[in-house]
């Protein structure tokens, strides 16, 4: 007999922590480890250890959605495609709640074709950008899709800071590797680690963003923390997670899903009705919360902003 | 010590709870933010499970030699059935909402689509001849002939499974190995016995 073992998660009432406690639970966290600092440094070190607060207060805000209701946040929070962690929806909400190891510094490294690479601490690489919040669409290949409000900033002002040099063609990021933290990275379900890649004018595209939050908390866990990309006119899995390398490249880099299933996943992976993936018709999805499916929309509605740079494609091909 | 027909009466009633847990948590909202997804797919699951306790019937007779297992093997045959036509069901209705042309093309297009549209096919002639008095008309050769179709019909749930999952193939390897086993013992019991010694012999 095959016996599930509490496959959704579900927990007692009596065991689900408040949801404001749960939000605070990193303030929570270091507040406890600067006390704990503090008892043996010196108090000035102690201060200095101190992070701000967890919230994102006072940023701009545009919405890219058109109006429509942003998912719930429990929805974008335990919903979620991590293999990292797990192969399951609601795996990578149930074992990426200590992630990333606060004792760790995030380190992301800058490398490849520009003239300012380097090894950055992640404090060090958002702090001279300005966060705002922007409401996008996020359309899973799966056939589901999202409305998420992002805090980030655009990886344009990133790059121009790396300075890439003529023979950067393409940028290249790369997820974590750490089976210790990611248990999913036991197993070779990927080729790991996760790699996903842009054309340069897309990488450049000032929708093409940085997010570092979601509903103005940093992002958790399970949602790529603390930094990942999100390109709103791909489908998610272009949207790589817990970045610690962005690197410039002159060929078109193979990425894990091509890897896993070149027929099935192309370079570009635009949303687009009118190419069905293997799998999936791609000409309708089921908004997450909502019963009757909805068309999906060319770009995922951000035609506008990102067609000129296919006009001259075959989109049929360049799937 | 139960009677065959109040274990009947249990095993009915057990194969029932996948059913009333998958609607309690409906409505409870334990299904998650997607619970049309986690409806069709553990209805797809269960149809599996039961379709390997269906197989698991007969080499358990033959181990034990406990032949009234066979009692329960129709029940859950049908219990297959039961669950599949719930996939189906939710299949046409929460993920087509019925629009025939869109399901046309699903089962021309896609491979794992037409393999699930053909092992559901398969299995309604095995429901309606699942009883006393088909098994009459038919006779009992010809009715065991029929139902050789669940070999067919595992070993293509099976590949169902392997071909809708994305990247993580573990589970249903886990399945299809499963059905490798139950399957290969009859092979190998049929390779040994009379019947098949003879019809080689008699080729020779």
């Amino acid at each position: 007999m095959l016996i599930r073992k509490n496959k959704h998660g579900e927990l007692p009432e009596s065991e689900v922590t408040d949801h404001q406690i749960y939000l605070n639970r990193r303030q929570f966290l270091n507040t406890s480890a600067t006390l704990a600092a503090g008892a043996i440094l010196p108090i000035s070190l102690a201060s200095a250890a101190e992070t701000p607060a967890a919230t994102f207060k006072d940023i701009a805000k545009h919405d890219f959605a058109k109006g429509e209701q942003p998912s719930s946040f429990e929805a974008i929070t335990t919903y979620n495609n991590f293999y990292e962690f797990d192969t399951s929806k609601s795996g990578p909400a149930l074992l990426a709640t200590e992630f990333p190891n606060k004792d760790k510094p995030w380190m992301v490294t800058i490398e490849g074709e520009c003239d300012k690479p380097g090894e950055f601490h992640y404090d060090d690489l958002v702090r001279p950008f300005t966060m705002e919040e922007r409401i996008y669409r996020f359309r899973c290949v799966e056939g589901w899709s999202m409305v998420i409000p992002w805090v980030g900033f655009s990886l344009s002002e990133l790059i121009k800071k790396a300075q890439p040099n003529s023979r950067a063609k393409y940028v290249e990021f790369t997820t974590l590797y750490d089976p210790k933290q990611m248990p999913g990275q036991n197993r070779q379900v990927l080729d790991w680690p996760y790699t996903e890649a842009l054309r340069m004018d897309e990488a450049m595209n000032p929708l093409t963003l940085m997010a570092v939050g979601i509903y103005g908390q940093e992002l958790l866990g399970q949602n790529g923390a603390p930094i990942r990309l999100v390109v709103p006119w791909k489908y998610g899995f272009k949207s790589i997670k817990s970045i610690v390398r962005i690197r410039f490249v002159e060929h078109p880099p193979q990425t894990s899903w091509m890897k896993a299933g070149p027929r099935e996943y192309g370079f570009f992976s635009n949303v687009n009705p009118e190419v069905d993936h293997p799998r999936w018709s791609q000409n309708r999805e089921r908004r997450i919360g909502e019963f009757l499916k909805r068309k999906t929309l060319m770009f995922n509605g951000y035609e506008e902003q990102v067609a000129a740079m296919y006009s001259t494609m075959d989109l049929k091909k360049n799937f | 010590m139960m009677s065959i027909k109040q274990l009947k009466v249990v095993v009915f009633i057990s194969a029932l709870a996948p059913l009333i847990y998958l609607i309690i948590a409906l409505l409870t909202n334990q299904l998650g933010v997607n619970p049309i997804e986690t409806l069709t797919r553990d209805s797809g699951l269960w149809a599996l499970r039961f379709l390997v306790l269906t197989l698991c019937i007969t080499p358990l007779r033959w181990l034990t030699g406990w032949n009234k297992l066979v009692a329960f093997r129709r029940m859950l045959g049908l219990y297959v059935f039961f669950y599949a036509t719930l996939h189906m069901l939710l299949y046409l209705w929460l993920d087509q909402f019925f629009d025939i042309d869109e399901i046309i093309k699903d089962i021309i297009k896609r491979p794992f689509i037409t393999i699930g549209f053909f092992t559901f096919s398969a299995l309604i002639p095995l429901a309606l001849t699942s009883n006393n008095r088909m098994i009459k008309k038919l006779g009992g050769q010809r009715w065991k002939s029929l139902h050789k179709l669940t070999y067919f019909i595992a070993t293509a749930s099976c590949i169902h499974f392997y071909m809708l999952v994305k990247a993580d193939k573990l589970e249903p390897i886990q399945y299809g190995l499963i059905v490798f086993v139950l399957l290969a013992i009859r092979l190998y019991k049929y390779l040994n016995s009379n019947r098949f010694v003879k019809a080689v012999s008699s080729q020779v």
